[in-house]
């Protein structure tokens, strides 16, 4: 490489031209006489008191000016979750600014210029995050600090002055119902495939036979359509429920959860019974060998020898069909299975897209958190299975 | 091409599909007993051909433009001007992966309206991933002694990335394709909630009409073109593959 690299970080360059345009060409917030009217945007300088617009234009330029000269990492990394703090706290501000008091009609919601803003700085600090190297607890504290974070201002109700928590408002008791049907739909379909999936994926790798005909039907599975699998299912769990005795008894219906649940699982089943395949065929044969010189049984080796090693490429597996589970669970709804689809699915009908993002955003950041989670469990396995070997 | 019973298999199942959607009431007596007082066992809103090929035409356009620019970005990220944003690319594509399809969907309606648009904006969104992901694993891990050997001949960067970096990537590439196909075929069919064209619309009119004979026969040939056109550019991959390692020798 040479010596003389430009004054300016070419990352920095690219997140202030967004900021730029978040600032300059789109509108902070739009403002809407009732749920379903189109809006209208309104600038950072119409949406808040000039106090507060000023404040964040000064923290924007700042973190700008921090983002696009070549600063230490650390100070980066603080710049931005600042912008992003200044931003988070300032909407609902501006809510509040821009309802006529009294009108409990009027909405008001973040726009594009305010996405914009946020994606600026999330750049910002997932770069500065990507290059600190964090170790796998120190990213699990991290999503938690912000976790807090979004919890400490939901519960000071700053943000209750915006769209999607007026929508939330509307329907706080059937959010929770539809949250608790969404994560137990996710969580339950990826237990049932953790618990046939991996015996299934060991007798695959001893039966070498029988492997390319399960992973092919699994495959197959994997290509239907999911509104179509959780269609199909339809028809044999009603006729289970009507002729099975007992199965109407423990809440297996043509409709509803039951078929959400087992489609969920038959999509689950590929990732973990593949997974467990790849991870034992992994296993150094020295580390069999070695087992098997100092007399370990068949079953010990697969217990004490294999299975660990194998096990970080098996939570991979388990990885994946989590976070597909969490966004496939909000088609559920379609067939009355619940989640958050019924938001998504209810906005879409009502073009109400506050109700839409009511659905979206917890989906989102469940399998955001879902996915930072497991990565690091991945790695934390990983390093431990290194260390014993 | 040898006819094995795999490849028979699957030269019926072609078969069977093109003449489900050219001659869709000779399966009626098949599809019949599926349904539920005297409820049609053939969709009857539109042409099951048409929709098909909407359907198809949707994923084509859409992992089209995926490529062009998942390409383009690995190959920016991969060159010393781009090196910059190796790192943050890398997380990124890592993050998007959590964004489900229906939320792609329902947020890319808000911003341009109902229809195909935002159907073809989820499915590139989404079909950029995988592309990506593999593009960067075939451009960084390539030999480093062919890559030597590419620079000792005296061959510039732009040479090197067209004649030695991309074909040596080329079968890695291919299989982010297949893997973004066959992503999109299934995620086109959600596309219908939001009242795009699709294979979806069969699905949904069997879901809201208690059908189960349009919600098989929608579901059947989403898997039947998936299962077909995986196949295909798996044969493609091998064939190219093949045709590299002959050039190597």
């Amino acid at each position: 490489m040479s010596g003389n690299r430009s004054r300016f970080d070419k990352l920095g360059v690219v997140i202030a031209a967004i900021a730029a345009s978040g600032v300059f060409f789109a509108p902070f917030a739009t403002f809407r006489a009732n749920r379903i009217v189109p809006g209208e945007g309104r600038t950072i300088l119409e949406a808040l008191p000039l106090w507060a617009a000023a404040t964040l234009l000064l923290v924007l330029a700042l973190a700008t000016m921090v983002a696009l000269l070549r600063f230490p990492l650390s100070w980066r990394l603080g710049a931005s979750i600042a912008a992003l703090a200044a931003l988070m706290l300032l909407i609902g501000l501006a809510a509040n600014h821009l309802t006529p008091p009294e009108n409990t009609y009027a909405r008001v919601a973040p726009a594009s210029g305010f996405w914009l803003l946020n994606f600026a700085f999330a750049l910002l600090a997932a770069d500065s995050l990507t290059r600190l190297r964090l170790g796998p607890m120190a990213r699990i504290a991290v999503l938690a600090l912000a976790a807090l974070a979004v919890t400490a201002i939901l519960y000071s109700g700053s943000w209750n002055g915006l769209s999607i928590l007026k929508e939330y408002a509307n329907r706080a008791d059937s959010f929770w119902a539809e949250a608790a049907k969404h994560v137990t739909l996710a969580l339950g379909s990826l237990a049932a495939a953790v618990v046939a999936g991996i015996p299934l994926g060991i007798l695959c790798h001893r039966v070498p036979t029988l492997r390319d005909g399960v992973l092919n039907v699994l495959n197959i599975i994997q290509t239907i359509p999911s509104i179509a699998l959780f269609g199909i299912l339809i028809a044999p769990l009603g006729w289970i429920a009507v002729h099975v005795p007992g199965a109407a008894e423990i809440g297996i219906r043509g409709i509803g959860t039951a078929p959400a649940f087992v489609a969920l699982f038959l999509y689950s089943l590929l990732p973990v019974v593949a997974n467990t395949v790849v991870g034992l065929a992994g296993v150094p044969p020295a580390a069999n060998d070695a087992a098997r010189g100092v007399g370990m049984t068949a079953r010990q080796r697969l217990f004490s020898i294999e299975f660990p090693l194998a096990f970080p490429v098996i939570l991979t597996g388990i990885r994946i069909v989590l976070v597909q589970n969490i966004g496939l669970a909000t088609i559920a709804a379609l067939i009355g299975g619940g989640g958050f689809g019924v938001f998504v699915f209810q906005g879409i009908g009502q073009t109400a897209m506050d109700l839409v993002l009511l659905g979206a955003v917890p989906t989102v950041a469940l399998a955001f958190a879902a996915a930072v989670i497991l990565d690091a469990a991945t790695e934390m396995t990983a390093l431990n299975g290194g260390q014993a070997a | 091409m040898r006819l094995s019973l795999p490849v028979l298999a699957r030269l019926f199942v072609l078969a069977l599909l093109v003449v489900f959607l050219v001659r869709p009431d000779w399966f009626e007596p098949v599809l019949k007993p599926l349904t539920q007082n005297n409820a049609p066992a053939i969709y009857n809103q539109g042409s099951l051909l048409m929709l098909t090929l909407e359907h198809l035409r949707i994923v084509f356009i859409a992992t089209l433009a995926a490529t062009l620019v998942a390409l383009a970005l690995a190959i920016l990220v991969t060159r010393p001007a781009g090196a910059e944003f190796l790192p943050l690319s890398r997380s990124l594509v890592n993050v998007g992966q959590t964004f489900p399809p229906v939320a792609v969907l329902a947020l890319a309606v808000p911003a341009i309206g109902f229809g195909e648009k935002p159907t073809l904006i989820a499915l590139f969104l989404y079909g950029l991933l995988p592309i990506f992901e593999n593009a960067l694993t075939g451009l960084t891990n390539l030999p480093s002694a062919v890559v030597e050997a590419a620079r000792g001949v005296g061959m510039n960067e732009r040479q090197r990335l067209l004649k030695v970096e991309l074909p040596l990537a080329l079968p890695v590439i291919l299989a982010g394709i297949r893997l973004s196909v066959v992503i999109s075929l299934a995620t086109a069919t959600i596309g219908s909630t939001v009242a795009a064209k699709t294979l979806g619309e069969v699905i949904i009119a069997g879901l809201i009409s208690n059908n189960l004979a349009f919600v098989l026969q929608g579901g059947l040939i989403v898997g039947a073109l998936a299962v077909l056109i995986y196949d295909g550019l798996s044969a493609v991959e091998r064939m190219l593959a093949r045709r590299m390692g002959q050039a190597g020798k």
